[in-house]
C-alpha cells in the first residue's frame, strides 16, 4: 500500500501531470538549453539534485516554518542548492558548465521548484515528497531530452555529438536556433493534447458501452 | 522558548519569523562558503591546465611559458599577474629558446564575448594558430569558429601584415587572408578583428624580435623528470 503511493507520485510527475507537456512549466530552459540532448541532460540532473534536495528540506522542516516566511524560506533553500550544483559542475564538468552558463543560477527562478515546494513538499511527509520531487523532475528530464533530442538530430544531423546521417545530410539549422525550440515544444504538446483528447473520448465510449450493455 | 518551537502557532510573533530566516540564512551561508572553498582549488587548476593547454596548441613546438605583463616601458616576467591587467604568454622551446607568443583576446561575438588565445611569432609576423576559449556563439553556425578544422587550421601561418582580412569561402589568395564560414561570416569576422584589434594595442608594446625577455625558471619542472 505505502509503496503503491509513493510509486503513484512518482509516476504522476513522469507522465500524468507531467510537468512540461501538462503543466507547461519550467519554459525558460525548456526553450533555452535544448539545443542538444547533452545539455539537456546535464540541465535535467541539476534541476533533479536542486528539486530533490530543496523538496527533502522543505518536507522535512515544514513544520517548523511559520507559514509567514515560507516562500523566503524556499527560496534560501533552493539558492543553497542551485549554488551547490553551479560550483559542483565548474569543477568537475567545466565544458558542461560553459554551454549552459546563465541557466544554471536561473534554476533558482524555475517556478516548477518552487511550485512543488509550495504544493506539495510543504503539505506531505518527506518520503512522499522526495517521491514527487523525483518523478518531476524526471518527468522534467525526459521532457528536456525529448526536445534536445529532436532539435539535435534535425538541425545537427546527431544525437550526443554522433553524426547520424551521411556527409549529405544538410542540417535544418533553424531546429537548434531558438525558434526551433518555439516549433517543437508546439509539435510536442499538440500530440500530447491530441493524445488526451482521444483518451478521453475512448473512455466516454467504453462508459457509454458498459451503460447502453447493462 | 525553544520548547514550543515544533507547534505552529496561530500567529507567531515576529522574532521567531525574524529567527527562522536569519537561521536559514545562516545555514545557508555555511553551506556555500563550504561548497566554494571545496571547488576552489579544482576550479582555479582546471583553469591553469586549460590555459597551459591552449598556450601549447597555438604555438606548435613550445614546451615551457611564462607569463608576461608591460610595465615602465618593457615585457617584465611575472609569477603571478594582477587582476584586470592586460598579460601575454611567452613560449619558449626546451632549450628554453624564445619561440612566440600566445595572447589573450577578447571582444564581442555575435552573441557574447569570445575569448580567443593565439600564437603569433614576432620574428615574421604571423599568427601561428588560433584557440577559442570562451564562446556563446549559436551551437551549429557560430560555434565553427572553433569546431570547423578548416577554419581553425587557416590561423597556422596568417600574416598580420597589414591586418588580417576575412573573406569569402573559397577566395583566400593573399598570405593576410582568411576563408570566413559560409553561415557564420559575423562570429568569423569577429574572431579576426579581435586579433587584429589586439595585434594593434599590443603592437607598440612588444619589445624587437630577438630580445624578448628570456625564460626565467621559477620552479622545478616537473616535466623534466620524465625526458
Amino acid at each position: 500500500m505505502k509503496n503503491d503511493e509513493s510509486y503513484e507520485e512518482f509516476i504522476k510527475g513522469v507522465w500524468r501531470d507531467n510537468p512540461v507537456f501538462v503543466q507547461v512549466l519550467g519554459m525558460c530552459p525548456m526553450l533555452a538549453v535544448t539545443n542538444s540532448a547533452v545539455n539537456a541532460i546535464a540541465m535535467g540532473m541539476a534541476t533533479l539534485f536542486v528539486l530533490v534536495g530543496s523538496s527533502f528540506l522543505v518536507s522535512s522542516f515544514r513544520n517548523w516554518i511559520p507559514k509567514q516566511v515560507r516562500i523566503s524560506c524556499f527560496i534560501i533553500i533552493i539558492a543553497t542548492f542551485v549554488t551547490i550544483a553551479d560550483y559542483t559542475l565548474l569543477a568537475l564538468v567545466p565544458k558542461v558548465h560553459k554551454e549552459l552558463g546563465a541557466f544554471i543560477p536561473l534554476i533558482v527562478a524555475n517556478c516548477l521548484i518552487l511550485g512543488r515546494q509550495e504544493a506539495f513538499a510543504s503539505r506531505y511527509p518527506t518520503r512522499l515528497a522526495v517521491m514527487d520531487a523525483l518523478g518531476m523532475a524526471s518527468g522534467f528530464m525526459l521532457a528536456l531530452f525529448s526536445l534536445g533530442a529532436v532539435r539535435e538530430i534535425l538541425g545537427d544531423g546527431a544525437l550526443f555529438g554522433v553524426k547520424l546521417f551521411g556527409e549529405n545530410f544538410e542540417p535544418w539549422v533553424i531546429m537548434i536556433l531558438p525558434p526551433g525550440g518555439f516549433l517543437t515544444l508546439g509539435v510536442i504538446l499538440l500530440f500530447f493534447n491530441w493524445f488526451k483528447y482521444k483518451k478521453d473520448e475512448f473512455l466516454e465510449e467504453v462508459a457509454a458501452a458498459e451503460r447502453s450493455g447493462n | 522558548m525553544t520548547d514550543d518551537a515544533p507547534k505552529v502557532a496561530a500567529s507567531p510573533n515576529s522574532m521567531r519569523l525574524v529567527l527562522t530566516l536569519a537561521i536559514a540564512g545562516l545555514i545557508s551561508g555555511i553551506a556555500i562558503i563550504g561548497i566554494y572553498e571545496s571547488t576552489l582549488p579544482t576550479i582555479t587548476a582546471n583553469k591553469a591546465r586549460e590555459l597551459r593547454e591552449a598556450v601549447f596548441k597555438v604555438l606548435p613546438g613550445v614546451s615551457q611559458m611564462q607569463a608576461l605583463v608591460y610595465r615602465e616601458g618593457e615585457l617584465v616576467v611575472v609569477e603571478g599577474p594582477d587582476k584586470d591587467e592586460p598579460v601575454v604568454y611567452g613560449g619558449y622551446d626546451e632549450q628554453s629558446e624564445f619561440v612566440g607568443y600566445a595572447m589573450p583576446a577578447a571582444g564581442p561575438g555575435f552573441q557574447d564575448t569570445i575569448g580567443i588565445l593565439y600564437g603569433y611569432k614576432p620574428g615574421e609576423k604571423i599568427v601561428v594558430g588560433m584557440e577559442v576559449l570562451e564562446s556563446r556563439e549559436t551551437p551549429g553556425l557560430g560555434d565553427k569558429i572553433y569546431k570547423d578544422p578548416v577554419f581553425v587550421g587557416g590561423f597556422s601561418a596568417l600574416s598580420v601584415e597589414p591586418e588580417i582580412v576575412a573573406v569569402k569561402k573559397g577566395t583566400q589568395s593573399q598570405p593576410n587572408e582568411i576563408d570566413a564560414i559560409t553561415g557564420a561570416t559575423i562570429s568569423s569576422k569577429a574572431v579576426v578583428r579581435i586579433i587584429n584589434e589586439t595585434h594593434e594595442e599590443w603592437s607598440g608594446q612588444l619589445p624587437a624580435p630577438g630580445s624578448e625577455p628570456p625564460f626565467v625558471r621559477t620552479e622545478p619542472q616537473d616535466a623534466e623528470a620524465g625526458q
